[in-house]
């Protein structure tokens, strides 16, 4: 049990002109039992993060506390951590058992301890029968299973996951999202869980850290992230499809775009250049009075439960969602949008930040 | 190619037959000369292809050694058996330990001139005993080693081609194990030992085998260094047995102890090639 606190973190690979800042001071305040979730595009800086706080890469600058204790000349085994590797990193040549009790050997737990503490392990994961075979004997979800195993018999205070269900295939990954949640849920340990992929970060996060380029762009809870993004960034990598960023001119309730001029429900925040951000799913289909927008359809792509109706907008396409049970637009058809004013994001445009 | 032609099955079967003929056939007049008489050997022309009846007395004979009809001295085969499987063993063990040891250097630890370390290494693959083997002698003679276990082993241990086979294995055990073992706590020396040296295994007895007839079958180096008769291993003692000039040669003594040397290398690949084969079905990574 241990809160984080990441205090302005920085990675700079090499030294002198050849440099490479990778990360650009990141702070946060993790408190006891909490699940993170860190995403981000790849190269964006999120395992790095990660394998910071785990020691496995050195720190350039700032400070990592576990628990109340600077980590950051720490080995990896004194920082009361365990860690799920991407690909499991079981050693090939032990059984099960070994593979999850090697830690505790090396920490000189007494035989009797270890074997209670893998037996648990065990019953929680389900791995009972499985304990005498060789990690190559195993399915890929089985060995995700003895990785988290080998984590859980650590019983450490902060729980660190590097991408482990990149290597499941969709069911097994859906699957294995709702282990996690509900080990979490039952052992309470604090947990830094890094992904590319927004859904599990959106399903597993208590609060999620969305890095891009070294930075923290934003940090809060899904529900903020997806309602009140931080960025135009923010806005464009979480949600599926992304969110419509029109870059243009507002003045008063009206804002200029891709060569039409469309009518707001409410006035801008300010007068001259801003981008507008509306998700496809907050369109409504049809007449809403003061902010209906009348656009172009050129693609419509059916899904089965939805269809996502592609617009043109000067040399832009607007994405609208639509519930699939609704009659197909045909191509060159102009159709009415409602849009409310709650639903629109604002970005500065030199900036990108969230206006307001 | 999986094929079901008789024709075919037959001729692949006399090339293997003529094959093995060709390799099998010397040894087999080895033999039998080992089980004729050294009267027989020399005065039978051609040699009888049929094994002769003093096969107890010819290894008896060149194992202990003893007196010939001729009144001079027969050295026996069996301490020369000893130094060269003392030697052998010394060799392909410390060879074995050593590359493991430098490889695990090289690939793991960061320390000022590791390629440079590397490189050294790998040069020292063009300089065969042959090449070395003046200053390696200057070297052995004046530390003393001439007519020792050390002296016929220590100048053959380092090994670049076992460094460069380690160091090419180990770069294939992927990152995260290492850092697995960190987290578990593992010291460099314990990752060592309980994770690279059973994913070894396989190498390990893969080089052995190799290492063994190796320093079994050293000639030039012993044949330097040696001048004591009781450090004399057996593949030099073959070679003084065959007398010159006027002396009579005991044929059936030198071909029982060519048989006798023969015997251990062909028992460590027997051996070793069940593990072998074992450590390629069940690869453990």
């Amino acid at each position: 049990m241990a809160a984080i606190s990441l205090r302005a973190i920085q990675k700079t690979y090499g030294s002198g002109p050849k440099s490479v800042k990778v990360i650009h001071g990141v702070d946060a305040e993790i408190a006891d039992g909490e699940f993170i979730v860190i995403v981000g595009p790849s190269g964006c800086g999120k395992s790095t993060l990660l394998r910071m706080v785990a020691g496995l890469e050195e720190i350039t600058g700032g400070e990592i506390h576990i628990g109340g204790r600077i980590v950051n000349r720490l080995e990896p085994s004194e920082r009361d951590i365990a860690m799920v590797f991407q690909n499991y990193a079981l050693y090939p040549h032990m059984s099960v058992f070994d593979n999850m009790a090697y830690g505790l050997k090396i920490a000189k737990v007494p035989l009797a301890e270890i074997k209670t503490r893998v037996d648990k392990a065990a019953k929680i994961l389900e791995l009972g029968a499985l304990l005498e075979r060789r990690p190559r004997e195993l399915s890929g979800g089985q060995r995700q299973r003895v990785a988290m195993g080998r984590a859980i018999v650590r019983q450490p205070s902060v729980f660190l996951f590097d991408e482990p269900l990149s290597n499941l295939d969709a069911k097994l990954r859906a699957q294995t999202r709702l282990e996690i949640q509900k080990l979490h849920r039952e052992l309470g340990i604090t947990s830094l869980f890094v992904t590319h992929d927004q859904v599990e970060a959106m399903t597993l996060a208590q609060r999620m850290m969305v890095m891009n380029a070294g930075r923290m762009e934003q940090f809060g809870t899904p529900e903020e992230v997806y309602q009140r993004p931080a960025s135009t960034f923010v806005a464009g990598f979480i949600g599926s499809p992304p969110m419509n960023l029109l870059h243009g001119q507002a003045d008063g309730a009206r804002f200029a775009t891709g060569g039409q001029t469309l009518p707001l429900p409410a006035a801008a925040p300010r007068n001259g250049e801003l981008i507008l951000g509306l998700r496809p799913e907050h369109a409504s289909w049809g007449d809403r009075g003061a902010g209906t927008w009348e656009l172009q359809v050129d693609v419509v792509e059916t899904l089965g439960a939805e269809r996502l109706v592609y617009c043109r907008l000067g040399d832009t396409l607007f994405t609208v969602r639509i519930d699939g049970m609704l009659p197909a637009p045909r191509p060159g058809d102009r159709v009415p949008l409602g849009v409310a004013a709650e639903r629109l994001h604002w970005f500065d445009p030199s900036t990108s930040q969230r206006i307001a | 190619m999986v094929e079901n032609r008789p024709a075919a099955t037959v001729l692949s079967h006399l090339t293997l037959i003529l094959g093995v003929m060709i390799v099998a056939f010397p040894v087999y007049i080895t033999f039998i000369a080992s089980t004729q008489t050294a009267e027989q050997i020399v005065q039978q022309v051609p040699m009888s292809l049929l094994p002769g009846n003093n096969m107890l007395e010819s290894y008896k004979f060149a194992l202990f050694g003893g007196v010939t009809e001729y009144g001079s001295r027969l050295q026996p085969a069996l301490p020369m058996l000893t130094v060269s499987l003392i030697s052998a063993l010394v060799i392909a063990i410390g060879k074995i330990a050593i590359s493991l040891l430098s490889a695990f250097a090289v690939v793991y630890f960061r320390f000022p001139g590791r390629t440079l370390v590397f490189w050294m290494i790998f040069i020292t693959l063009m300089l065969p005993v042959e090449v070395r083997i003046l200053p390696t002698y200057k070297v052995v003679s004046d530390l003393g080693m001439l007519n020792t276990y050390a002296g016929l082993t220590v100048p053959l241990i380092a090994s670049a081609t076992a460094t460069f086979l380690f160091r090419q294995f180990f770069l294939t055990v992927p990152d995260e194990l290492v850092e697995a073992a960190r987290i578990d706590g593992a010291g460099p020396m314990r990752f060592f030992k309980d994770v690279l040296l059973p994913l070894s295994k396989t190498s390990i007895a893969a080089l052995f085998v190799i290492q063994f007839i190796y320093g079994w079958n050293q000639y030039l180096w012993p044949l330097l260094m040696t001048t004591d008769e009781s450090m004399y291993p057996v593949v030099m003692g073959i070679k003084r047995m065959i007398s010159g000039g006027d002396a009579a040669t005991e044929w059936n003594a030198v071909m029982a102890t060519a048989m006798l040397a023969m015997i251990p290398p062909a028992l460590v690949v027997l051996l070793m090639q069940r593990w072998f084969v074992k450590g390629l079905v069940d690869t453990e990574k």
